[in-house]
């Protein structure tokens, strides 16, 4: 980057910083209550978690959730993504969530495909 | 480089590379390539692990079982040490932040400071990750192994706060060890020399047995998952037939192999994918001090700007963003 412009506000503007080391610790505090929050949820794991929504416990899906909010301010603020021109942007981020969506998907389906296997004896395939 | 490149009279205009899209300098936009496949790599290794709990979702071990491990601390207390890992690595790209902030502003000093942080905190996180594995291997309570390759456990019912909770007992404390020791370490001294084989259980299953038969207050847990998100606990009877009918070996800590704590698949995963993630870091660490170096001697002072640093940032918090997902899949869901 020639000029050092960054961009101070996170959370859609909701938090305006005045300089870009403000920023950095603003987000540190920010990724710290995340985590907080994730560790206070797994030590305790409250009775609600437990339910299961799309084949996965409440619980689990939040976790997965607040760690790609993680990963996003990971990125956007401590890698510099946010200054970074929308193309660069899309190429790194659109490439590697499409691959990873589409990995994830196959494999999990799969395993779902092989654990029923295991559990009911087999799927008949020839009717 | 003028005096090597044959001038083509396009230099500055779009054909001769004149026009910048994306309006990042090349070993930026390389670093950020690589990072996309790295992480392509880290993906396939999650999803493989994925992959595999889903195959055995009913069976999986529960991590808030096997970390629960503080350094001087003796109680069992999940999450914290691994809490405490995340924070050191945040706080490192924290650092590492705020020394590309201060080349930036061509603050030699803060960045060389900066970078030491960062170097540190990449240091304590790859120790603490060395004790994880270390505490891991060693294991704690010890398990039997089934001749289908599945692990029972020990424990006991007490009773706290009016409630019954099942309590695990390790198998040194109701092993009834045999007079003398059934099976001694075949090495190469003693055997054919190009034999030998690795360290033998402290017990072996009939002194586990002989125990069990004598504590009555002792149950095997199996690896099954109930409807109540705990492991199931058989019965006396059913306990003392596993055992007798089922028991193929004592399983301490561990390994490639076996792993006391359930599927060996889940220290297989665990040790290669914290392994892949740690040896990043130690080459991240690596990386990170050549530079800091190169900022001491002033290389980036006389080259007027400090993009190296920037690049080797972008490294360090991708490494960062990893362990994020690290922490989520092994340790929280």
């Amino acid at each position: 980057m020639a000029d050092h412009a960054h961009k101070l506000e996170i959370l859609r503007g909701l938090i305006k910083f005045k300089s870009n080391t403000q920023k950095i610790w603003g987000v540190l505090i920010l990724l710290s209550i995340i985590t907080a929050v994730e560790v206070l949820l797994g030590i305790y794991k409250p009775e609600w978690g437990r339910t299961v929504f799309l084949g996965m416990k409440a619980l689990n899906w939040i976790f997965i959730v607040l760690t790609i909010v993680k990963a996003y301010y990971i990125t956007w603020d401590f890698m510099h993504m946010r200054d970074e021109t929308k193309a660069l942007r899309r190429m790194v981020v659109w490439t590697a969530i499409f691959l990873i969506c589409y990995l994830l998907w196959i494999l999990l389906q799969e395993a779902g495909y092989i654990f029923e296997i295991y559990d009911k004896g087999y799927i008949k395939r020839d009717f | 480089m003028d005096n090597t490149v044959v001038s083509t009279g396009t230099e500055g205009k779009t054909w001769g590379g004149g026009s910048q899209p994306l309006k990042s300098s090349y070993g930026k936009m390389m670093m950020w390539f690589f990072i996309v496949s790295d992480a392509l790599t880290f993906s396939g290794f999650l999803a493989a692990y994925g992959f595999s709990r889903f195959k055995f979702i009913d069976a999986w071990p529960i991590a808030d079982e096997v970390f629960t491990h503080i350094p001087f601390y003796h109680e069992p207390a999940p999450m914290i040490y691994v809490a405490f890992m995340t924070f050191v690595l945040i706080m490192s790209s924290v650092t590492m932040v705020l020394a590309v902030d201060a080349g930036h502003e061509m603050k030699k000093a803060k960045v060389t400071f900066y970078m030491f942080l960062t170097i540190i905190g990449g240091l304590i996180f790859v120790g603490s990750q060395a004790w994880e594995w270390a505490t891991f291997i060693k294991g704690d309570y010890g398990a039997i192994q089934t001749k289908g390759g599945n692990i029972l456990q020990f424990g006991e019912y007490v009773e706290k706060d009016g409630e019954q909770l099942f309590k695990r007992v390790a198998i040194k404390d109701f092993a009834i060890e045999a007079a003398h020791d059934v099976r001694e370490q075949h090495q190469r001294k003693n055997g054919i020399w190009f034999m030998n084989e690795g360290s033998l259980p402290s017990y072996t299953v009939d002194e586990v047995m002989h125990g069990l038969e004598a504590n009555t207050n002792v149950l095997v847990r199996t690896q099954l998952i109930n409807e109540d998100g705990e492991k199931t606990v058989l019965t006396r009877e059913e306990s003392l037939r596993q055992i007798k009918e089922n028991g193929k070996s004592v399983v301490e800590g561990a390994n490639l192999h076996v792993n006391e704590y359930g599927t060996p698949l889940f220290a297989d995963f665990f040790f290669f994918i914290t392994g892949f993630h740690g040896f990043h870091v130690f080459s991240g660490v690596v990386i990170n001090i050549i530079i800091f170096f190169n900022v001491i001697l002033g290389t980036y002072e006389r080259r007027k700007n400090y993009e190296m640093v920037e690049k080797v940032g972008l490294y360090w918090h991708f490494v960062d963003l990893v362990w994020v997902f690290v922490f989520t899949f092994f340790y929280l869901v």
